[in-house]
């Protein structure tokens, strides 16, 4: 990765397809913001009123999946114009929700079924991380990502080094907060001994299992895992709705997904999904 | 034999005054989550009364019976562990200083006198190889902190859950030693021993009652059929030898092919020690908080070096914490690592028990998988 030349480093925050939610991880920092502004100068992040997509930046953050032909040429542009590109989110790192029609080549009909007037939508047929069209210097992964993720990456590289990837369990969060384990006292169908960490293991603080928002940890042994759901009762296609939600676009969980699919119907081979238009 | 003096159940509340009047906060068992956790304990009542528990491969369940007993359980999650090696701490602050310099500034240790009512046998010979670690081969100052304020308050384990085998390793369930008071519960009360000249002055404030020699024989069977009733065993032997001499054995692939990597079983051990520590920088760039928090041999920091993760599969991870645990442990601090307290199977997500993955390993004819 390279290291930053400036001591206050231009940043810019551009949308994709996505909800905006990982953009509030810059605005819920309320007074740090203020903080954060007098080390970094933003230059552009529509959210807070800033409108100059085509200024040269040290560090690009980079919301949203690519979802439309416009998304892919302006991806370029923006690679083209910073030296550092940080991809925030599920969308940004994976895909994000909206790759779940990447799954079943049914971009037409779904459309079509969700939109009243479907004429006025111009989406591809698939949706697609930013690392699939430019190079991603570093990933922050989740649904949203929080402000604490955020601020890690951006102090690591105000101090010049590269920043801290959280490829942890969840479990291993879920002990160091002695949260007690809804797998083992409940059978619930947890995704955290496959997910990464740095959520702060929000989901089990409340009783309730992890549903993988953010990403595939090192390591993810999802076939052993999907077992373990069986043996709890799941069927075939409720363990595929746990990989195939948030991340389906994400190896690991797509991999885990379409083999519980299949395997409902062992005759069914897993659905491969096309090639996406843009490379 | 002499029998011990007899606190009836009502002075129960007593003895957790007297031991708050001294200056303690006391910490008990309690109920929390469907899993019995430690938790500041003023009232007698938040004990955790008429429940019993099953435990098993990757399944921890609560039941309520109708029993005046406290105790009735065997383990919750947590050991002593975290009450002394804390799960995330700051070890130091770093600021830099008008005049530019960098001052460094030691975080407070927490030595808030802690008294633990419920302590089990194998917790205490955990905290004992804890003691060896922390204390003796490189001395931690917050662990010796956490360490000094304790008063401990075992309860003999009367009801062994089907994953403990500490009869096994030798090290319950009836606590030996490393504890203040110790405590034999029957339906009426608590017989009372002290293990320590601090246990010694505070038994001598307690309302005890002469105890019933026929009563006290009874609780005293009932801690040694608790012990029969253990049915996990570990190889017999060297186990340090027999590990080593089997590093590529099949089942290590075997037991890769369930393990999900996750790191409860290290995370409930009551014995590793196993850390990583992080910078915390301010937003300012001009103040650090340095922290420590557990780690475990399934992650993948663990074994990263200059750039490479040396375990970077799941099966060299397995045979780096059984190899550890149950062999070069007895090199490193003159014993094994486990306490038999079961955690380790009983928090599996996917219930892998060690104890097996050993029989397999070490046992002469080859692999099964377990």
């Amino acid at each position: 990765m390279k290291a930053l030349s400036s001591d206050r480093p231009r940043i810019a925050v551009h949308k994709f397809s996505s909800c905006d939610g990982c953009q509030l991880a810059f605005l819920n920092l309320g007074e740090e913001l203020l903080q954060l502004s007098q080390r970094v100068e933003i230059r552009h992040f529509l959210e807070a009123g800033l409108d100059h997509p085509d200024d040269p930046v040290d560090i690009a953050f980079v919301e949203g999946s690519l979802s439309t032909a416009e998304e892919y040429e302006r991806i370029h542009r923006i690679r083209a114009s910073c030296t550092l590109l940080i991809s925030i989110g599920a969308c940004a790192t994976a895909g994000g929700l909206q790759a779940l029609r990447n799954l079943d080549n049914a971009h037409d009909e779904w459309r079509d079924a969700i939109y009243a007037s479907p004429e006025f939508i111009h989406t591809l047929k698939q949706a697609q991380p930013i690392s699939s069209a430019v190079r991603v210097d570093f990933e922050l992964w989740g649904c949203p990502i929080n402000s604490r993720q955020l601020l890690g990456a951006i102090n690591a590289l105000l101090f010049g080094v590269p920043p801290f990837d959280e490829r942890d369990k969840l479990c291993l969060e879920c002990k160091r907060q002695q949260l007690v384990c809804v797998m083992v006292t409940q059978q619930k169908p947890c995704l955290g001994p496959v997910t990464r960490t740095g959520c702060g293991a929000l989901c089990p603080s409340f009783g309730r299992d992890c549903y993988g928002c953010y990403g595939p940890a090192d390591n993810p042994n999802t076939h052993s895992l999907s077992q373990r759901f069986a043996g709890f009762g799941l069927l075939p296609d409720a363990i595929a709705h746990r990989f195939l939600l948030i991340n389906s676009g994400a190896g690991e969980f797509q991999r885990a997904g379409l083999l519980a699919r299949s395997s409902q119907d062992p005759a069914a081979a897993p659905l491969t999904p096309e090639e996406p238009e843009h490379e | 034999m002499e029998v011990p003096g007899f606190l009836p159940r009502a002075g129960l509340q007593q003895m957790i005054s007297l031991l708050q009047d001294q200056g303690y906060r006391c910490v008990g068992p309690q109920l929390r989550d469907d899993a019995i956790l430690y938790d500041t304990l003023s009232d007698a009542d938040q004990l955790p009364a008429g429940i019993i528990q099953q435990q098993s491969p990757g399944a921890y369940r609560l039941q309520r019976i109708d029993s005046p007993r406290c105790f009735s359980w065997a383990n919750g999650p947590q050991a002593l562990k975290p009450l002394t090696f804390a799960p995330r701490e700051a070890l130091w602050y770093a600021r830099v200083e008008p005049d530019g310099n960098l001052r460094f500034r030691e975080a407070a240790a927490d030595d808030e006198p802690l008294a633990v009512l419920g302590v089990r046998a194998c917790d205490l010979a955990a905290l004992a190889l804890q003691d060896q670690h922390f204390l003796q081969a490189q001395p931690d100052p917050y662990y010796n902190a956490r360490r000094r304020r304790l008063f401990l308050i075992a309860v003999h384990c009367s009801h062994s859950a089907d994953t403990c085998f500490c009869a096994a390793t030798g090290d319950g369930p009836q606590a030996q030693s490393g504890f203040d008071l110790a405590l034999h519960e029957t339906d009426e009360g608590f017989f009372v021993r002290a293990g320590s000249p601090a246990g010694q002055a505070f038994y001598q404030q307690l309302p005890l009652e002469p105890g019933d020699a026929g009563a006290f024989a009874a609780a005293s069977r009932e801690i040694e059929e608790s012990a029969l009733r253990q049915s996990r065993t570990l190889p017999v032997g060297d186990l340090e030898r027999q590990l080593f001499d089997r590093l590529e054995h099949p089942q290590w692939q075997l037991v890769a092919e369930r393990c999900l990597s996750c790191g409860n079983c290290t995370q409930v051990c009551p014995t590793c020690f196993c850390h990583s520590e992080n910078e915390a920088p301010s937003l300012d760039g001009l103040s650090s908080e340095h922290q420590r928090q557990w780690d475990s041999c399934f992650s993948p920091g663990h074994s990263y070096l200059h750039g490479t993760t040396l375990r970077a599969d799941t099966a060299s991870r397995y045979r780096q914490w059984l190899t550890h645990k149950f062999g070069s442990w007895q090199t490193q601090y003159g014993r094994s690592g486990c306490v038999g307290c079961g955690r380790c199977i009983s928090w599996c997500p996917v219930g892998i028990d060690p104890t097996a993955e050993l029989a397999a390993i070490c046992q002469p004819e080859g692999p099964h998988d377990a």
